[in-house]
């Protein structure tokens, strides 16, 4: 009978902080800048350079901990942790490995057999590498250390999650709490948010872990579940065939969905981390961690219950929106402006997911403004511009931040309300169109659609339809 | 001498330590290390129970900056040293991966 | 009188008083430098011109009225291992040969503040690692007492420009007594200070935790004016300390009575010079005669804090110079087919044998399965070691005591022994390991004619009565 495995798998999520500026230098962490362009002595590891750390890296890795039920180490430090790699400038990256600033909490997962915790062994706080890049021309590796000293902190998760499924919820509430609390934008494709997955199986009912591996570089959800189901298989694999699983790190390649060993015999992975003596130690007050328990935001739960009590909007609609914070920015900040929440969680529920979804985007990465959603929601209620007007005006608001009222001045799309012009638009397409007004006064009803959108088409659409139909109505029946 | 350094240790230190070695040189590092390291066996006699190891001697703590951009574009003074620069970036042999 | 006999104080009043410029006090240095220099090789780079045209600057402002300082228009020369804007900085390595700082070392930057006068970079031991300034990749330095013994070091080359006449005064650093031994050796001042007194951004570090720059001067004040000069609270140095005495010329006062002075036995014992041993005991008279009170004592563990020092110093060590790798600065090799290569053979080649060893060790005594057995192990021989300084000071004002076991020793005498080497720095390494400021005072000669030093230690932040006594010393000693 074939054997029953089951997989455990275990994750360090890094998470770049929206600080301002580095964890060690006041470089700044703006994303986009020119190759080396947001460098200093420091984030370069330049002879004789210090580092200082940043205030509010402790104060976002303390946010974060208190929003994942940790306990807050009161005395924490900062460890080297040796390795050479030209992306790391001083071939030592400064992190926490025998004092991290956060332990032993979790958070709380939904699964299909219902609710379930995951725990969080520790967080810690780091720097980030540079960049290397390859060039082709050469056949060297270029470093840009823009991102070298961004801060960083790692969740590293007990190995509670036993399927894809479960790594994935895991991954989406971390990145909700984080997105709330205003310490990360999370983002996995920009590499804001990234996830290594430590795996090993076991046979079903076995008391002791099996050998796990670590697999890096996966940059989407699609590429995480892809990877489990890939390391689950051939660790399946090796166990069948007799053989052993290596403990080792593994890189995932997600365009060929396979992974390989990072092994070289010149990594020892050896890290020989010891305290950091440029830096003093981080003492962390009652005091302070209430004022950081009083600075933080409103989390999910919390808006999900006001929303209900504050706004006559559907369950569902709530629970889309406030599923990623920036689009619930959104929808609060326009409500404010025009009052009409039903009308904004329309435009939300309907319009943007569909462009999201038509072109592969998060919620993440809306772009337009809620005073020019607010703006086009004016116009419509003030029947300036009719609603396939509004769609299309939309579409370029979505691509672009266009302001809807000057965009429709400009384009000439208001809806014509000059009912002489319309009357004298409506003769002449009675005028041209005989058979029509023929068949419509035989008593074929359908004509007076054909006549409806003939009219439209030669208003350019900038006619109120219900106006229009009126009209032809009565001057047919005249 | 209590401490013996064995070829592997030497070449694991000089993998770590990202130095090469010639024999001779190798021959030689044993022997220091080892003496060396005789010598600071000398702290085993030391009683440290209950010691906390010292790393900082002043209980100087919470030492932060505040979180607002101080410096500039400084890339040609960051690259003026290189030793391969190319488009505003530093030169290196080929990385894996 | 020849304008190289005055002291750095004394330069600069002359220079306020427009008897001479600042430009002829840079000649003198050079024209000295210009003599002395090929048998000496205190300094690795010399920058004449813009000392020269750095010289015009100050004097404007001293005629100006803006720079009054003690030390106003006076020649520095500066360790090689502090980071000079725009002056090649080499910490005498080969690794180093060709790096130009785009910043200077904050001490550095507040001497210049004080009108100081920059007009070069003196030799060292290749990273601050040693006793005898041999290690550089620039060759040797002399000592100018007599060339045929080494200056010690690591700040050689500064200890012996300043007995030279090759600058008036400098900046070395101190991590196990590389101020204080060639100090002596070289018959000048050396001063160490408290841990975080003077920033430690821009100088190039070995043992963050221990290292220290502080100034080699031709007496006590202008010790203090230099100290007083370069001290101050660094925003950009997280271990930098917030004082507010550091007003410490106000310390030159020639008093010492009531004073409790002690004498750790554990510093007289076997392996002491004889010679040394009398003009240390007969400083310690002088500054009695003045109203001190000495008492010798036990202060304990002094043999544990070569080992634990060591282990300190080069774990750091070899975790600091990681850095250097051929990527961002410095020496690249010629010949590297891919990345390791490349970073093997650049260190290699780039450092030389001593600053091997030392990463050797270091990175041996990090690595998995030693860190407990060892580095912790130090930590806390350190803290003990704390703990004995911290009992004698609940006694003593002052520990008084010699700073090396003999006077300079002959040039290619110590590199053959490296552990020998390490147990010559026995009177100096506690005081880094516990943090404590210490002053190394010229207290006579040998039979040689060697220089033999006197060091007076100091609590944590007691740099003044350090400068007081140091100064009490100094005018009563016998010729003054």
């Amino acid at each position: 009978m074939a054997r029953e495995y089951e997989t455990v798998i275990g994750l360090e999520v890094h998470v770049e902080l929206a600080t301002k500026t580095k964890i060690f230098c006041g470089c700044t962490t703006a994303f986009g800048g020119a190759p080396n362009t947001h460098t200093c002595p420091v984030c370069t590891g330049m002879p004789g350079s210090l580092p200082v750390l940043n205030k509010q890296v402790v104060e976002y890795a303390m946010a974060v901990g208190l929003a994942t039920n940790c306990n807050i180490t009161r005395h924490c430090k900062f460890d080297r942790k040796n390795y050479f790699y030209p992306d790391n400038p001083q071939n030592y990256q400064i992190s926490q490995l025998y004092l991290p600033i956060c332990r032993d909490g979790y958070v709380e997962i939904e699964t299909e057999e219902g609710s379930k915790r995951v725990g969080i062994h520790e967080i810690h706080m780091e720097e980030d590498a540079g960049k290397l890049i390859h060039d082709e021309d050469t056949n060297c590796s270029l470093v840009d250390y823009n991102r070298s000293g961004v801060p960083l902190i790692e969740i590293v998760s007990e190995p509670d999650m036993r399927s894809a499924e479960e790594v994935i919820a895991y991954l989406e509430k971390l990145r909700l709490i984080i997105q709330y609390l205003g310490a990360s934008d999370c983002k996995l494709q920009e590499g804001s948010m990234r996830a290594d997955v430590n795996l090993s199986v076991r046979e079903v009912g076995a008391k002791e872990y099996g050998t796990r591996t670590e697999m890096k570089n996966l940059n989407s959800f699609r590429a995480i579940a892809r990877a489990i189901a890939g390391e689950r298989s051939r660790q399946i694999a090796l166990l069948e065939a007799g053989e052993a699983v290596i403990q080792e790190t593994r890189r995932w390649d997600d365009a060929k969905e396979t992974s390989y060993a990072m092994r070289s015999k010149e990594d020892a992975q050896d890290y020989r981390y010891f305290p950091d003596p440029d830096l003093t130690p981080v003492y962390i007050s009652d005091a302070w961690i209430e004022e950081v328990k009083g600075r933080q935001p409103e989390l999910r739960t919390e808006k999900m219950k006001r929303y209900k009590e504050e706004f006559d909007i559907p369950d569902y609609d709530i629970e889309i929106i406030t599923g990623s914070k920036h689009m619930a920015d959104i929808f609060e900040a326009c409500v404010a402006i025009c009052n009409q929440p039903k009308k904004v969680s329309n435009w939300l529920m309907v319009e943007t997911l569909r462009l999201l979804k038509e072109k592969e985007m998060d919620p993440e990465d809306i772009r337009f403004s809620p005073e020019n959603l607010a703006k086009l929601i004016g116009l419509t209620e003030q029947k300036v511009i009719n609603s396939t007007v509004a769609k299309e005006v939309f579409e370029v608001m979505f691509d672009s931040d266009v302001d809807p009222e000057k965009y429709v001045e400009e384009k000439g799309l208001r809806t014509v309300n000059d009912e002489g012009a319309l009357r004298k638009t409506i003769e002449e397409v009675i005028a041209a169109n005989p058979q029509s007004v023929e068949d419509y006064k035989n008593g074929k009803d359908k004509a007076i659609g054909f006549l409806v959108g003939q009219t439209m088409k030669a208003m350019k659409g900038k006619a109120d339809p219900a106006s229009v139909n009126a009209l032809l109505k009565e001057l047919l029946n005249s | 001498m209590a401490n013996i350094i064995d070829d592997a240790t030497i070449d694991y230190v000089g993998i770590l330590a990202k130095l090469a070695l010639s024999d001779e040189e190798k021959e030689q590092a044993k022997k220091d290390m080892g003496r060396m390291l005789d010598y600071i066996d000398k702290l085993g006699e030391l009683d440290t129970e209950g010691v906390e190891p010292m790393t900082h001697l002043f209980p100087v703590q919470n030492v932060f900056r505040e979180d607002v951009v101080t410096n500039g574009d400084d890339r040609d003074s960051m690259l003026k040293n290189a030793p391969g620069e190319k488009n505003g970036m530093f030169v290196v042999p080929k990385t894996i991966g | 009188m020849n304008i190289l006999d005055y002291t750095a104080v004394e330069l600069s009043d002359r220079i306020k008083k427009g008897e001479i410029k600042v430009a002829e006090a840079v000649e003198a240095v050079f024209a000295r430098i210009d003599e002395q220099e090929e048998t000496l090789n205190c300094y690795i780079t010399l920058e004449k011109e813009k000392a020269l045209a750095r010289a015009g600057e100050v004097q404007k402002q001293i005629d100006e009225g803006t720079l009054t300082g003690p030390l106003a228009g006076v020649p520095f020369a500066i360790k090689d291992n502090l980071c000079t804007e725009g002056i090649r900085t080499t910490c005498a390595s080969k690794i180093l040969s060709n790096f130009v700082p785009a910043y200077s070392a904050e001490a550095v930057a507040n001497l210049e503040r004080a009108g100081a006068v920059i007009i070069g970079k003196t030799n060292m031991d290749e990273f601050a690692m040693g006793s005898t300034t041999e290690t550089s990749y620039f060759g040797d330095t002399r000592n100018p007492k007599d060339t045929e013994h080494v200056p010690g070091g690591s700040s050689g080359g500064s200890a012996a420009a300043v007995a030279a006449g090759e600058c008036f005064a400098a900046l070395g650093s101190d991590t196990g007594g590389s101020i204080r031994q060639p100090a002596s050796h070289c018959g000048v001042v050396g001063m160490k200070p408290t841990y975080g007194t003077v920033s430690r951004y821009g100088l190039v570090a070995y043992a963050s935790s221990l290292d220290q720059i502080g100034p080699l001067t031709k007496d006590v004040t202008d010790c203090a004016a230099v100290l007083e000069a370069i001290a101050s609270h660094d925003a950009k140095d997280s271990t930098s300390m917030m004082r507010e005495d550091t007003d410490f010329t106000l310390a030159l006062v020639k008093d010492v009575k009531g004073m409790r002075i002690g004498i750790p036995k554990d510093y007289f014992t076997e392996g002491l010079d004889s010679e040394v041993k009398e003009a240390v005991l007969a400083a310690a008279k002088v500054l009695e005669a003045q109203g001190a009170v000495l008492e010798e004592f036990d202060l304990s563990l002094v043999e544990y804090a070569i080992p634990a020092y060591y282990t300190i110093a080069m774990a750091e060590a070899s975790s600091n110079l990681e850095r250097f790798d051929g990527v961002k600065y410095g020496y690249r090799t010629e010949d590297a087919k891919d990345l390791h290569a490349m970073y093997k053979k650049s260190r290699s080649e780039g450092f030389g044998a001593e600053v091997k060893r030392r990463i050797m060790l270091g990175s041996f005594v990090l690595s998995s399965g030693y860190y407990d057995a060892y580095y912790l192990k130090a930590l806390k021989a350190k803290a003990l070691i704390k703990k004995a300084f911290d009992h004698a000071f609940a006694k003593y004002d002052l520990i008084l005591g010699p700073v090396a076991p003999t006077t300079a020793p002959k040039l290619g005498e110590s590199l053959s022994d490296p552990l020998k080497m390490y147990l010559s720095d026995i009177y100096t390494i506690a005081v880094n390991l516990a943090g404590l400021p210490a002053i190394s005072v010229p207290c006579g000669e040998d039979k040689k004619g060697l220089p033999i030093g006197l060091q007076l230690i100091g609590d944590c932040f007691a740099e003044k009565k350090l400068i007081q006594a140091a100064y009490t010393y100094e005018q009563c000693k016998e010729g003054n």
